[in-house]
């Protein structure tokens, strides 16, 4: 770890061999304000507008509630099948070689690229009812198109790329070396999974993971044909938000969303502290 | 994903689309922006193409019309936000009162610019039903009996399925005597039917037709023959209820767009021709009902049965300034007649 110039301490201006610091680091504040601070800082004006009790009045609303627990839960679920998924797909892509590997590695990006709606669209037809996936389901009960299951689906196609991506670097570094040292230290396979492997990998899963979760929970495009939108039942958060704007309640619409903001925020902190936890302890 | 400047984004999106789109025609003299609904595609298509012949003829001008399609609540906000319209043609009422009361880009009067309350076509609410109709459908109380799957899209969010929720209503309330527990009772029935909400009319019309979902597809008369020329008529049958739900999709141009762009005189002749006998007949052929059928030759009403119509001004309604809030604003009977699940 590379801890030397931090320890320098708080002065302004850095000593490093490139110049430049002081206008890119202008340049890097003025774009993320643009960029994501005064929308969000709009966001929370307008909700503001409402007055705490009316906020309030809407943040424990049970439709809001409900809507909050299926568009975490969907999201959080969607993205711990990633993690476990999208590692192993990631492992088959850098440790091993096949023909078509690079079709593969390709085909990994595609829900990045595709229209979230085409996706949406495209998941409904196969798991309607009458859908190649979804009769082979029917006679077994499973319902998936217009359930939260489907949205389960939705998200899972929507996050892959994330939890592969910022997984695969990383694995390409780890030293194939490491593993032999372990095996003739004694380890077996599973502790050499364990115990060699997965501490290196952990920050990277854990990255994808609130990468996924985050892209997921904010997700309407492919949802929104799959879900089935009925309230309580399958109603995510931001057709809430939608549907307010439809009321031309804009007010109602963006405390929803600073709510969702909220949440996310929390939920990304935590992510971080638990990385540099892990990173202190195992790194 | 949703800020105050989300819409604003939005409608700069869809103005930018638009003038792409209208690249290829940069030498036209006039060129005036319509913002309409969905379902209006293909009526507006025909009729965009008669009206620039017609002023060609009339004036010498060349007009080219643009157009933009989308939810109607989506493109009343649109036009609130800053989308350059010269004239809207909305599915309700309520969207056209939305952008004159937050913008005043709209004179408020405007119901009394055109005839008919400014609403040159009427539509109905109807039924499609599998060939041969396997579920018995002919009446709303078909739609709440055991067994009966019922798609129509969700009223918040589209506005063809507030017309759908109240003809269902309007059936209630003349059935069991003007009883609001009884008619709310029987929405909720029918509602409780509705395996999904679509988010709108035309995602109803493809769960319907193409996923195969449910027996009854609740849509509007011309949504519904439109299902029949896309999906195969042997698939599908029309069913008239025998009372329904007259919906007056209105227009009016955006005063002080076309005033500050100085298309006033294009855009009230592009809405006031709508009510010309080519246009009526257009828009018959389309299969909305038109303002003034006695225009209109008699094999192309054929289509267009007379039922029993009840209209959004009726006294259980009391016009969509009223309806509006009591049946879709938040808290109202349509959030009420859904119940958490326990």
């Amino acid at each position: 770890m590379n801890t030397a110039p931090a320890k320098a301490g708080w002065r302004f201006r850095q000593p490093s061999v490139i110049p430049g610091f002081g206008l890119t680091l202008g340049f890097s504040l003025a774009y993320l304000t643009l960029i994501i601070l005064i929308p969000l800082s709009g966001l929370v004006w307008r909700s503001a507008a409402l007055g705490w009790t009316d906020f309030w009045a809407i943040a424990v609303d049970r439709r809001t509630l409900n809507a909050l627990k299926i568009s975490f839960g969907t999201a959080f679920l969607a993205a711990a099948v990633n993690v476990v998924f999208g590692t192993i797909v990631a492992w088959v892509l850098v440790r091993y070689r096949f023909p078509g590997r690079r079709i593969a590695d390709a085909m990994v990006d595609l829900p990045f690229a595709l229209p979230t709606a085409v996706a949406g669209i495209a998941l409904t037809t196969l798991y309607a009812p009458n859908g190649w996936i979804g009769q082979l389901l029917m006679p077994l009960g499973i319902k998936v198109a217009y359930t939260p299951l489907g949205i389960v689906i939705a998200l899972v196609f929507i996050g892959l790329p994330f939890v592969v991506r910022t997984v695969q670097p990383i694995m390409e570094e780890l030293d194939r070396e490491v593993e032999e040292a372990a095996a003739t230290l004694g380890a077996n396979r599973f502790q050499t999974i364990t115990r060699v492997l997965f501490p290196g990998l952990a920050p990277a899963i854990v990255t994808g993971f609130s990468l996924a979760f985050a892209r997921g929970v904010g997700e309407y495009g492919s949802v929104i044909f799959i879900a089935g939108n009925l309230p309580f039942k399958s109603e995510i958060a931001p057709l809430l938000i939608v549907i307010r704007l439809e009321e031309y309640n804009y007010e109602a619409a963006t405390a929803i969303a600073a709510i969702m903001l909220a949440l996310s925020f929390v939920m990304l902190l935590v992510v971080n502290l638990v990385q540099t936890w892990s990173r202190k302890r195992y790194g | 994903m949703t800020n105050p400047h989300f819409g604003k984004l939005l409608g700069a999106l869809v103005a930018t689309s638009v003038q792409f789109g209208s690249l290829g025609f940069a030498f036209a003299d006039t060129t005036i922006l319509n913002v309409s609904y969905d379902p209006t595609r293909e009526l507006y298509k025909a009729y965009d193409e008669a009206f620039t012949a017609h002023w060609k003829a009339e004036t010498g001008e060349t007009v080219t019309i643009q157009q933009s399609h989308g939810g109607s609540g989506a493109q009343a906000r649109a036009v609130i936000d800053g989308l350059d319209a010269d004239v809207v043609t909305l599915a309700l009422e309520g969207d056209i009162n939305a952008i004159a009361a937050k913008t005043k880009k709209i004179n408020p009067d405007w119901r009394t610019k055109f005839e008919n309350n400014s609403a040159p076509y009427t539509s109905t609410i109807i039924f499609l039903v599998r060939k041969g109709n396997p579920k018995d459908i002919h009446d709303w109380n078909d739609l709440v009996k055991d067994g009966v799957q019922v798609i129509t899209p969700n009223p918040k969010t589209s506005g063809g399925a507030r017309w759908n929720y109240l003809a269902a209503w309007a059936y209630a309330n003349a059935n069991d005597g003007n009883d609001e527990a009884k008619t709310k009772e029987f929405v909720g029935k029918l509602y409780a039917n509705v395996p999904v909400l679509d988010t709108g009319a035309r995602g109803s019309t493809v769960t319907f037709a193409q996923k195969g979902l449910g027996d009854v597809l609740i849509a509007w008369e011309n949504e519904a023959y439109l299902a029949l020329d896309e999906f195969g008529a042997d698939n599908f049958d029309i069913v008239y209820p025998p009372t329904s739900i007259l919906a007056e999709p209105p227009v009016a141009v955006v005063d002080s767009n076309v005033d500050a762009k100085g298309t006033r005189k294009v855009a009230e002749a592009y809405l006031s021709w709508l009510y010309s006998k080519e246009a009526q007949t257009i828009i018959a052929k389309n299969h909305y009902r038109p303002a003034k059928p006695d225009l209109v030759p008699a094999e192309d009403l054929a289509k267009l049965p007379a039922i029993k119509l009840v209209t959004i001004d009726d006294p259980q309604f009391g016009g969509w300034k009223k309806a509006q809030p009591y049946h879709f604003g938040d808290g109202g009977i349509f959030d009420q007649i859904y119940k958490p699940a326990q």
